[in-house]
């Protein structure tokens, strides 16, 4: 394709692109740099139904003025990345110095905001991602071996959850979960103990969440898995079988290499979705017990009087740079099978 | 025939709708309201939209996401909503930004039917015009203190002790609740009980915060004592579960909005139930005589960056859909400030917390800092994961940092 012809063809998406998520992830960036202007107070009697009193209000002309002159608010360099609510540098410093052991010095780290929900970020990405994708593996197989008939069915009910809207779909376990609920009562009757709550502890609400994943994420391995499976070449399927192989071992040794490129694509969508996990926390009214980063910037828009922007733009670009990273071993094996191909 | 009624009753309905907007007394302008979604909110709307004509438009947003959505839509000129319907806290926002105007003028002119306390000022400017009371109060089971033997608490003490012998009776297990969920909710707990102390939240004329103190510490133990005679789920509960475990029994005792009182007493509730549910003032804390329970007002504001003409149709507007006539139309929705309002049942709670003197909810410019750090740093501590000190001092460095990047404090 002449050089003209491929710059001509790629154009708008390059355009689109730029625009809508180069410029704004730009000015996340920026924005992250800086935090609001010095508010100029005046103290004032407020008066309402239930009596006067004297506080301080902001000064809106005086703040006005400043906020003309200069809107961005002022330059903080990296105070918002490396403040309590965030990578807490002074904090961490102080609980590696003066903490006794390993098992307290990680309860004190779990206290900050960031780190609480980095934790639980990465445990969910890293349990999800590869439980869901045996499941839709396990599952693809299964419909797979179906008569041609009940195929339909069988996938329409299989991809169910991921057509679901996730907050719907949380909700509804959510109250499945109730100990008034199907799965909360019966647990309850399993487990012999009347006063189980799945939502009471940390640990019982991590499993929950979980396992809400693998459901919610399965769908999508399984879909692209059987699309997978149709093109595995029945040859190499029937000379497998004529030597003598068993369907364990047809699946371990031919299905799953020739699947295996299709399994990095998946995992990579899988770890940069799950990365940013953030309706089953609100759907589970987890919060108490997990949080993610996705919900610390949630957190700070829907502030009770203003958004802090500053502070959420700074988890949105340490989110970006965690995906990044997450990425990196994955692109860095794409990018060796390329070559190898190429060669 | 038919299409004669129809006709006749499309008449009809031009002609009241043609008297309505009469008596309104708007000449022309756009109305546009923005306000929180509950019952009482929505009577004052569809009042304030009898007032629409061929040359007055009235339209109302009402939605629990107001507070969202108010500051970016009364920034941009002109507004995208004239009025808009706040409380003690939602108006701090508006007013730190210069988005709503003084009332005075309008007042002066319009406003014959209101009276003194419902004008909310600052500085000596009328910024707001209050119509209903609202607030957390005590809500209590009238059987199960009579089949325990006991009087309606006044003191969180009390309430504690008639927790334990509800339970030591064996007639329920979890005998209280609060709305404690980590949030919002959380956070106006905390509060609530911090101003029964009547101990300021912050050092005086700053930003400076001073919770770290032998109140701050007795509320926190009251919280978490409270928690021993919830259900396990508690860190899952908001004031609207709270309704619904009253409803189907399961609540003894426990702080809910008087706005909900209507609910649980209405015609919708269980009947045994809502004949057994008392209203009370809410139990003072540490031996103090007032309240342990913020008082708050609904009132609306009007924008700034909208014409005058259309200020003046929207203030004559709310003033038809807050008249004493609409109010004593609706009589059991809200507690009202308004004048000839009659309390009525469902009233009782807020009134008796007001007229003992409980304190309103700051309008401090920073309170809402304090509010979002207190929603997310005493999550560990009402699940019981860290002590009273820690989660202080968590509360303290969260909303330093807050106030600083907001330019509150150096």
């Amino acid at each position: 394709m002449p050089h003209r012809t491929f710059t001509l063809f790629i154009l708008p998406a390059v355009v689109a692109m730029l625009l809508f998520i180069a410029l704004p992830i730009v000015s996340v960036i920026v924005q992250s740099l800086f935090v609001e202007h010095e508010q100029v107070m005046t103290e004032v009697e407020n008066c309402s139904p239930f009596g006067c009193t004297t506080e301080l209000r902001v000064d809106t002309a005086a703040t006005a003025e400043i906020r003309e002159e200069r809107p961005l608010g002022r330059f903080a360099g990296f105070a918002n990345y490396i403040n309590r609510n965030h990578l807490a540098f002074a904090q961490v410093r102080e609980i590696w110095q003066t903490s006794d052991s390993l098992g307290e010095g990680w309860a004190r780290l779990m206290n900050l905001p960031f780190y609480k929900a980095l934790a639980f970020t990465l445990v969910y990405c890293f349990v999800v991602t590869p439980c869901a994708m045996a499941l839709g593996f396990a599952i693809a197989l299964g419909v797979n071996t179906l008569p041609r008939l009940a195929r339909g069915p069988a996938i329409f009910v299989s991809i169910l959850p991921m057509i679901i809207t996730p907050l719907i779909g949380s909700l509804i376990l959510f109250w499945m979960f109730n100990p008034q609920g199907i799965l909360g009562a019966s647990l309850q009757v399993i487990t012999g103990d009347p006063t189980l709550s799945l939502r009471a502890s940390p640990l019982l609400t991590w499993i929950v969440l979980l396992v809400y994943g693998i459901w919610t994420n399965g769908p999508f391995s399984f879909v692209v898995f059987y699309a997978g499976l149709q093109t595995v070449p029945g040859d190499t399927l029937e000379s497998a079988m004529i030597d003598g192989a068993s369907r364990w071992e047809r699946v371990r040794y031919v299905i799953i290499p020739h699947l295996a490129p299709l399994a990095t694509f998946v995992a990579l969508v899988q770890l940069m979705d799950n990365f940013r996990v953030f309706e089953p926390i609100v759907g589970f009214s987890a919060e108490a017990n997990a949080t993610s980063l996705s919900w610390l910037v949630y957190n700070d828009l829907v502030g009770q009087d203003s958004q802090a922007f500053g502070s959420a733009a700074s988890t949105s670009v340490m989110t970006i740079a965690g995906v990044v990273v997450l990425l990196v071993p994955v692109l860095i094996r794409t990018w060796r099978d390329f070559n190898r191909k190429a060669v | 025939m038919k299409l004669t009624l129809k006709a006749a009753l499309a008449l009809g309905a031009t002609l009241v709708a043609g008297t309505a907007s009469a008596e309104c007394g708007i000449e022309a302008g756009s109305v546009r309201i923005l306000s929180n979604d509950f019952e009482a909110l929505r009577y004052i709307n569809d009042g304030a939209m009898d007032c629409a004509s061929d040359s007055v438009t009235v339209e109302a947003n009402a939605t629990s996401e107001h507070k969202n959505i108010q500051g970016p839509a009364l920034s941009i000129d002109p507004a995208e909503y004239t009025v808009a319907v706040i409380a003690n806290n939602s108006i701090v926002p508006l007013l730190n930004d210069g988005l709503i105007r003084p009332l005075d003028d309008l007042i002066a002119e319009y406003g014959q039917q209101l009276l003194p306390n419902q004008v909310i000022s600052t500085g000596g400017e009328a910024m707001a015009i209050a119509f209903m009371g609202n607030g957390q109060h005590l809500f209590y089971r009238k059987d199960i203190l009579d089949a325990a033997g006991l009087e309606v608490p006044t003191t969180y003490e009390e309430m504690l002790a008639a927790a334990e012998t509800i339970r030591a009776q064996g007639l329920m297990e979890t005998p209280l609740a609060a709305s404690v969920k980590p949030g919002w909710d959380l956070a106006a707990e905390f509060v609530n009980l911090y101003l029964g102390t009547g101990d300021e939240f912050f050092a005086p004329g700053s930003a400076e915060l001073a919770i770290d103190n032998d109140n701050g510490r007795l509320v926190l133990d009251t919280m978490r004592a409270m928690t021993e005679y919830m259900d396990p789920d508690y860190l899952t509960f908001d004031a609207n579960v709270l309704n619904q475990l009253w409803d189907a029994g399961q609540v003894a005792l426990m702080n809910q909005w008087g706005s909900l009182a209507g609910a649980a007493i209405g015609e919708t509730a269980d009947p045994e139930i809502a004949a057994n549910t008392g209203l009370a003032a809410t139990p003072s804390i540490g031996g103090n005589s007032i309240p342990a329970a913020a008082l708050w007002w609904d009132g609306f504001s009007i924008a700034s960056n909208i014409s005058d003409e259309d200020a003046a149709a929207s203030f004559q507007a709310m003033m038809h859909g807050i008249s004493p006539e609409a109010v004593a139309a609706n009589p059991t929705v809200a507690t009202w400030l308004v004048d000839g309002y009659a309390p009525g049942d469902a009233a009782v709670g807020v009134i008796a917390n007001a007229n003992a003197g409980a304190r309103a909810y700051p309008m401090t410019p920073y309170m809402g800092l304090l509010h979002t750090a207190l929603s997310t740093e005493l999550a560990d501590f009402i699940a019981g994961r860290e002590d009273a000190d820690q989660a202080l001092a968590d509360v303290k460095a969260a909303y330093d940092d807050a106030a600083t990047a907001a330019g509150f404090l150096q």
